[in-house]
């Protein structure tokens, strides 16, 4: 196995996963839409077990990254591997059952399901029930469903929301779809996780709540997680790495602190200061 | 035992929808067998089951799966002629019609359920309202296929001819099977009421039961948000193709059943005013919606029947019909006057029930 960014690196995190192979790396990667150059240059590296942050100014390229990681968009160069396996070539849901999940920046819920069927969605690939038991409900059906009902009010009551199991998930406040869509992501039993703003359009106290989710989700399942977030406080405080991104390209890298003082960062978010 | 509105939802659509179908049949069947109903009527029995059947299948491509199809005839069609062959094949081998009969039911399935996976294959790997042309193009292709295909079985086999009855060569003890335009010829009726019952039941449990399933799940969030279902790892073409696959064979199946229904039958029969026919159930029923599908097939079914008495008049009764139940289910002020008459008649409900207390 070749390891595209050597470690450790500025990459982004390699803080307490220094000495493993990281779970997500780009190289050089790059995309151009007709004539105009989207995201250039991309090196990233995320640690097994770390919370990594992408931030920038809006149109700075950040979903685009997202689209790329998980091959919605191809690449026009470079290359990505999760857990050392390259993704070229693979459909967008081969490569999520490579190990990785997602949540969308306007959020994407199955609205005409129940909250517990879209969690059972999620866990799909881990549900035991061929196409024969589906059609007669026999062979094994309904072990499998039952199985697969309490490994989602499981992961609903970790977030606390066991209580709204047969409800519409379309029918949730703004704040409880977020969360499903992540309960969701997390039900694909993925190696990382990459949250699209998920503070977005949330009062103070939900992201405090957010922020400790985080956290937990991490803790609780040992994976990484890269977010996308406007939020600074969200993003300072639990990310241990992040990466800045404006117009496509990567201007700067680091540990909180390190971006906080960095004259590129702020150039870029408050513009060039005349003397 | 537990009460009627304890009941999952996936609980109470079973009871509704096989319940129905089992309530028309005690109610029909001693009419029938007793000849208390016209003859009219009674033969238009097995041509419901069929088009139930039709709408039940359908509904799983439109409803379930969210994928237009403009041809669902010619998989009745596939099914029909395969089932027919079948069973004329058959008719020495196999003495017993009942046992040729379901023979020739899961051949018409199997072979409706290839032309199924040979259109979903190159189609519903792209996004958009490709199957709906597709489909339209593969029911008038069928059509036209069968007007012109000449089969004949003799002791050597069964004998295929796409130019005449002439041409197919067959020895003094051979029988034409189909005759182009005229269709198959020689049928014997072998379908029954009670036949066409077990197969709306068998239609029933297949798609009632994959709905509420792995695989059901799965149609529906591919429905819901396909970029959702792709990135929780989905594969897209495998469950449309699956559950498309179904949806065919079920036609083929009511297919089969149809054409032992009559002694004669033409490609013609299944056109694209079938399919509009089949769809147009499937859209009042409501989308996703077996029971509605069960009833709005029964009752536009027969309605032209009913109409008759009105001679010319009939096909225009008939649209304004349609036309008033589109309007009624479809606007908003009409479906508040159905909510609030829901609400009026909860609100006595429970009244009645605390009064018990």
């Amino acid at each position: 196995m070749t390891k595209m960014v050597p470690l450790p690196s500025k990459a982004i995190i390699p803080e307490r996963d220094a000495q493993k192979d990281p779970i997500l790396e780009t190289h050089r990667l790059g995309i151009d839409f007709g004539g105009l150059t989207a995201v250039d240059e991309l090196t990233l590296a995320i640690g097994r077990t770390e919370i990594g942050g992408l931030i920038g100014p809006n149109g700075a390229g950040k979903t685009t990254v997202f689209n790329l990681i998980t091959n919605v968009y191809k690449p026009t160069r470079g290359d990505i591997m999760i857990d050392g396996k390259p993704t070229g070539g693979k459909s967008v849901s081969q490569v999520s059952r490579m190990g990785i999940a997602r949540t969308f920046q306007n959020i994407r819920l199955f609205s005409d399901m129940t909250v517990i069927d879209n969690v059972k969605v999620g866990l799909h690939y881990s549900i035991n029930q061929s196409l024969l038991s589906s059609v007669t409900h026999l062979f094994g059906y309904k072990k499998s469903e039952r199985d697969a009902d309490e490994r989602a009010l499981e992961l609903l009551s970790f977030f606390n929301m066991k209580h709204l199991a047969r409800f519409k998930a379309g029918s949730l406040p703004y704040g409880e779809q977020r969360r499903l869509e992540i309960i969701r992501a997390l039900a694909t039993n993925p190696k990382i996780i990459l949250l699209d703003e998920p503070a977005a359009g949330m009062n103070p106290s939900e992201t405090a709540e957010l922020m400790e989710n985080i956290r937990r989700i991490r803790d609780k399942y040992q994976i990484a997680v890269l977010l996308i977030e406007h939020d600074m406080n969200l993003v300072m405080n639990i990310c241990e790495g992040i990466c800045v991104l404006d117009h496509g390209k990567v201007i700067a890298k680091g540990t909180p602190d390190e971006i906080k003082s960095d004259p590129k960062v702020i150039e870029a978010y408050l513009g060039k200061k005349e003397d | 035992m537990k009460k009627y509105k304890d009941l999952s939802s996936f609980a109470k659509t079973n009871i509704k929808c096989y319940g129905i179908v089992i309530l028309a049949f005690l109610v029909m069947y001693p009419l029938q067998s007793s000849g208390m109903i016209s003859h009219s009527i009674s033969g238009q029995l097995v041509p419901i089951c069929t088009y139930v059947v039709m709408a039940i299948s359908l509904n799983l491509t439109v409803g379930f799966l969210g994928e237009l199809s403009l041809g669902h005839a010619g998989f009745m069609s596939v099914g029909a002629f395969s089932g027919v062959i079948t069973a004329i094949s058959l008719s020495a081998a196999v003495p017993s019609p009942t046992i040729r009969l379901i023979i020739s039911i899961v051949v018409g399935g199997l072979f409706a359920g290839i032309a199924g996976l040979i259109i979903g294959i190159p189609v519903l790997r792209l996004k958009g309202d490709y199957l709906a042309i597709v489909t339209l193009a593969f029911g008038e292709i069928i059509k036209n296929i069968i007007n012109c295909l000449y089969v004949g079985i003799d002791e050597k086999g069964l004998h295929f001819s796409m130019q005449s009855d002439a041409a197919l060569g067959l020895s003094e003890m051979g029988r034409v099977i189909m005759k182009g335009p005229q269709g198959a010829v020689g049928i014997t009726k072998t379908a029954t009421f009670l036949s066409g019952i077990i197969l709306i039941l068998f239609a029933l449990f297949v798609v009632l039961n994959l709905v509420n399933s792995k695989t059901g799940r799965a149609v529906t969030a591919i429905r819901d948000n396909r970029i959702a279902a792709e990135s929780v790892g989905i594969g897209i073409t495998r469950y449309k193709l699956t559950a498309f696959i179904i949806s065919a064979m079920l036609a083929g199946m009511a297919g089969a059943l149809y054409a032992q229904n009559l002694s004669a039958v033409a490609a013609t029969k299944f056109d694209f005013n079938t399919s509009i026919l089949i769809l147009v159930f499937v859209v009042l029923g409501g989308m996703g919606n077996i029971f509605g599908s069960i009833i709005a097939a029964t009752l536009l079914y027969m309605l032209p029947e009913l109409l008759r008495g009105l001679a010319d008049y009939r096909m225009l009764i008939y649209a304004i019909i349609l036309i008033i139940v589109m309007v009624a289910t479809n606007s908003t002020q009409s479906k508040q006057i159905i909510a609030k008459i829901k609400s009026s008649l909860r609100t006595r409900k429970s009244n009645g029930e605390g009064a018990d207390l």
